[in-house]
């Protein structure tokens, strides 16, 4: 146990650095990095103190090295436009994008479980196909087009929900969120749902595939020789069995939902990090878009190890050993 | 003759694109309380979809088409869903073949085998654990308190066979149909399993309908035999009298190509040709084209259900008891 | 199977029909498909036909009339011809302009579907085919890509080097190649392992000679087979890159970039500018879902990713 999350945390580590290898050579080895990194406005006395007081006067390995020293205290650097710590820029609107990815993640949860074992378990029903096409659909519809079409028929001519923003909030354990008020709950419907939509189509496909595949298991068929009732048989032996690669993939997905949520927030005008990030490339706020990466990073990488015991926990013959990978 | 288990007449049939091709096709069996019956067949004979048809445990494509399913007096064809239910693994219970695949590889041993108690009637938590670790210990495992908190791949294949067993023998059951429960285990642990299971049924009044293609265990464990090909019961009687005394060709030739019979240095014979496919089946009797006794009306008509003794076989050019010791009719 | 020349009674004609012709059955048998197949061989038709059938050159400042903007579908044109779905906010006529789209779209997916199944198949075969060191590094490489959104890469990666067709068709080729690396070298293997390659190895033939003779052409029809909606997703990324205005430039605009103009103008009803360039990217999108879903199935091929 102890030894796997040594791995494991070695392993992540060595992501980490690639990561700030690769994100400092494309940030500061191509192209000009006083370019990049000394805000066009600045006078030519500004950018002589700059440039001595970012190092850019030194050697390479010696910049980069500057650069991981920095980062390992928790200082990416000062962002151009807002002129604050780009670290504690971000971490603000982290609550706001996590509210977002959470609910999606549970609605996709709530939505697809029983949609997909419905059509796993009768593969041949007309409802299972008319599920099945939708997923094909919902799996093709580009994200943002889908976002946009949500707005157009609920805000413009339903005139149900509003457009964009992110309503009233308040503080939750010192957090600021949307989810006791009933403007903000209005606010995050249609982005949840947008952001949900991919997830549910990937997840019932897995349930779908991953339950008509367990009733044609022996084990399946030997239950019901034992006079195992079906919904038993259903919610104990085939839903444990599904679960592991299910679980596997949200927690992947947890990653691609952070990222899409860079468009769903840019869709709905959402205060978060993924606004954030479109907001700042647009604005060459360099510092920001190289502290996002490096934290997204972060985010994936301590998920991707929540994932790896959960399913150590769910499956009975993964030991949390050396040998996995 | 009535008894236990009466099948009368069962076709089981599989839904193709082409048409349904019957994979049972008109099967007879009787089953005694406390008998040991063999189903004996190549692989595709439909002996197991016979087994799993008792049950009607015969998913789509699959149907039952026609027969009666007698248990106990009852016709099982026309129980409802919950009547199944209420009796599989309760008054019948199954073991299958391959023990790797039969356990839920995400649930406890334990909890495989209380919910097979639970399932048939309310029980106290205590008394679950005390009947699951005395049915361990009767099929033979040992510590069985620790092996009941264990997952299915903690097991080996024969220890996992012994387990599905034990949940077999839980409720007591009336009969037992057991598919080819050895096939997938080497031959050691095959003829302990043998054994115990002979003792246990002996011991608790429990019918077996236990089906294989080996004729070697129909000699140590059948009380009465069946032999089945392309669908149809062929010969059935006493085991000792059919193993002795066969009177179709084909249980002849599985006799001549079961190790068991062969003298060292003799050579092993073998059945020409292969089983038909469920597609394409021969007119008049299926085994003509792999019988060297075919003679004309072979192709003609499908043959008769004839008795001699105990005996009841369908065969035009039945084998007689010479040409057994003789051995004349080797190709 | 019967012996020939025995008289088998009752047995249907096709309970023998080869493979290929029970996948076409199987396609031909399913209307969806059908429907798929053809509707992307218009689109791709539309596309390489555009500066035949446009009503306009939507490129071409002249031929704009700024006082035909936002006209919604239907209105007739200064000029006296009508524009079918509207114009958009230069007066553009959005047919013209989603015919145009639709070109830089294909164009954009094609391309970089073809430059990132190059690089990934050359990439698989030499891990594949050398193994060892060289192995474990392009497979530790391929890791890594596929640990990251592709979305969020491509998003960082031209956030750096700016907008432009051939940057996007980078971009997607940069975050895409890694699957095709994955897929090749895992049939690769299997198919290095099977004896007529043990043979030639044996032969004494050049590793050069197997690999491009014997292992490419028997290990590259998964690839193939994925690439259809490999395709799709290179023109969904394409699309969203636009969209979030890092793509492709204001120029030459795909589907992604039209729906991206259209969108300010959603909020106020007009629906027309962003709407009707959606549904040609999404009719583009899931007639290619479609078909590569089915391809893959019918190939038995497991998408990678």
């Amino acid at each position: 146990m102890t030894a796997y999350f040594l791995q494991r945390l070695i392993q992540s580590i060595a992501v980490l650095l690639a990561v700030s290898v690769v994100v400092f050579f494309a940030v500061y080895g191509i192209g000009d990095p006083i370019e990049l990194l000394v805000p066009p406005q600045a006078s030519a006395a500004e950018r002589l103190a700059l440039i001595k007081r970012l190092g850019l006067d030194q050697p390479v390995w010696h910049q980069y090295f500057t650069f991981l020293g920095n980062a390992l205290s928790g200082n990416l650097g000062t962002s151009f436009v807002h002129g604050v710590p780009v670290v504690s820029l971000i971490l603000g609107r982290l609550p706001a994008t996590l509210e977002l990815v959470l609910l999606s993640m549970i609605t996709a949860a709530v939505v697809s479980v029983p949609l997909g074992l419905y059509a796993g378990l009768n593969p041949d029903s007309r409802p299972a196909r008319f599920i099945m096409a939708g997923t094909v659909i919902g799996f093709s519809l580009p994200s943002f087009w889908k976002g946009m079409m949500l707005v157009l028929l609920f805000s413009v001519w339903l005139g149900w929900l509003p457009t964009a923003g992110r309503g009233e909030t308040v503080a939750f354990l010192g957090l600021q969120t949307s989810l006791f008020t009933w403007d903000g709950l209005e606010h995050l419907i249609l982005p949840t749902l947008n952001l949900a939509i991919p997830n549910t189509v990937l997840m019932v496909r897995l349930i779908a595939a991953g339950a008509s595949e367990a009733t044609t298991q022996d084990y399946v068929k030997f239950a019901r020789a034992k006079g195992i009732p079906r919904r038993r048989i259903v919610n104990r032996h085939i839903l444990r069995n599904i679960l592991i690669p299910v679980v596997t993939v949200v927690g992947i997905e947890f990653g691609s939902l952070v990222a899409f949520s860079t468009i769903t927030e840019t869709v709905f005008s959402w205060p978060g990090m993924g606004k954030l990030l479109i907001d700042s490339i647009y604005q060459l706020d360099r510092p920001v878009v190289v502290a996002y990466v490096m934290l997204t990073t972060l985010l994936f990488v301590g998920v991707n190890l929540i994932v790896d015991v959960l399913y150590a926990a769910l499956d009975p013959r993964v030991k949390l050993s050396g040998g996995m990978t | 003759m009535t008894g236990l288990l009466d099948v009368r007449g069962l076709r089981t049939v599989f839904h193709a694109p082409e048409g349904a091709w019957a994979a049972v096709d008109g099967v007879d069996l009787t089953i005694g309380r406390g008998e040991v019956l063999c189903l004996v067949g190549e692989s595709g004979s439909g002996k197991s979809v016979t087994g799993f048809s008792i049950v009607r445990l015969i998913d789509p494509p699959g149907e039952i088409v026609e027969g009666e399913i007698l248990f106990d007096g009852a016709d099982l064809r026309r129980a409802s869903q919950e009547d199944l239910r209420a009796l599989r693994g309760n008054r019948i219970a199954m073991v299958f073949q391959d023990p790797l695949s039969t356990l839920n590889p995400v649930l406890t041993i334990g909890e495989q085998m209380a919910e097979a108690i639970t399932a048939h009637r309310s029980c106290s938590k205590a008394q679950i654990t005390e009947e699951s670790v005395r049915a361990l210990a009767r099929v033979g495992i040992p510590s069985p308190e620790v092996r009941l908190r264990q997952y299915p791949h903690e097991f080996s294949g024969g220890m996992r066979q012994r387990v599905a067993i034990a949940i077999a023998l839980l409720n007591s059951p009336d009969l037992i149909i057991a598919d080819e429960p050895t096939t997938a285990l080497d031959v050691t642990i095959q003829s302990q399993i043998l054994y115990e299971v002979q003792k246990l049924a002996r011991e608790t009044g429990t019918a077996i309908l236990w089906i294989t293609h080996d004729l070697a265990i129909v000699a140590e464990l059948a009380d009465r035999v069946a032999v089945m090909y392309a669908g149809q019961i062929v010969e059935s009687g006493p085991a000792d009298d059919v193993l002795d005394r066969p009177r179709h060709p084909y249980t002849l030739g599985l006799l001549k190509s079961s190790t068991g019979t062969v003298q060292p240095g003799e050579r092993l014979h073998q059945i020409d040709g292969n089983a038909p496919r469920i597609d394409a089946r021969p007119s008049g009797c299926p085994f003509r084209t792999r019988c060297d006794r075919v003679v004309a009306v072979c192709a003609e008509v499908y043959p008769a259900r004839q008795q001699a003794g105990e005996q009841i076989f369908r065969c035009h050019n039945p084998v007689t008891s010479a040409s057994v010791t003789s051995g004349e009719d080797l190709p | 199977m019967s012996k020939p020349g025995l008289p088998v009674p009752s047995i249907p004609a096709s309970a023998d029909t080869p493979l290929r012709r029970r996948v076409l059955k199987a396609i031909r048998n399913r209307p969806t498909m059908r429907g798929a197949a053809v509707l992307l061989g218009v689109l791709v038709l539309l596309a390489l036909l555009a500066p035949f059938i446009a009503p306009q050159n939507p490129y071409d400042l002249a031929s704009l009339n700024m006082m035909d903007n936002r006209l919604p579908p239907g209105a007739a044109a200064m000029g006296g011809a009508t524009y079918w779905l509207g114009t958009d906010a230069q007066g553009r006529d959005m047919v013209s302009a989603i015919l145009y789209g639709l070109r830089t779209s294909l164009l954009v997916g094609l391309l970089s579907t073809g430059g990132a199944m190059l690089i990934g198949i050359t990439a698989g075969l030499f891990a594949a085919q050398i193994g060892g060191a060289v192995d474990a590094l392009i497979m530790r490489i391929v890791d890594f890509m596929l640990g990251f959104p592709s979305i969020l890469v491509a998003l960082v990666l031209l956030a750096s080097v700016g907008r432009g067709i051939d940057k996007v068709i980078l971009a997607i080729i940069v975050v895409q190649w890694a699957q095709y690396a994955r897929l090749m070298r895992a049939s690769a293997l299997v198919e290095r392992r099977k004896e007529y390659i043990e043979a030639a190895v044996n032969f004494g033939l050049p590793t050069r000679h197997i690999m491009l003779a014997h292992l490419l052409p028997n290990s590259v029809g998964a690839v193939l087979v994925v690439s259809t909606i490999s395709v799709a997703s290179a023109i969904t990324l394409e699309a969203t890159l636009s969209f979030l205005g890092v793509g492709v430039p204001v120029t030459q605009p795909s589907l992604g970039l039209l729906i991206a103009n259209g969108f300010e103008y959603l909020l106020s009803g007009e629906y027309w500018i962003a709407v009707f360039p959606g549904i040609a990217l999404v009719l583009l999108i899931v007639s290619l879902n479609f078909v590569g879903d089915r391809l893959r199935r019918s190939f038995n091929v497991r998408a990678s990713t």
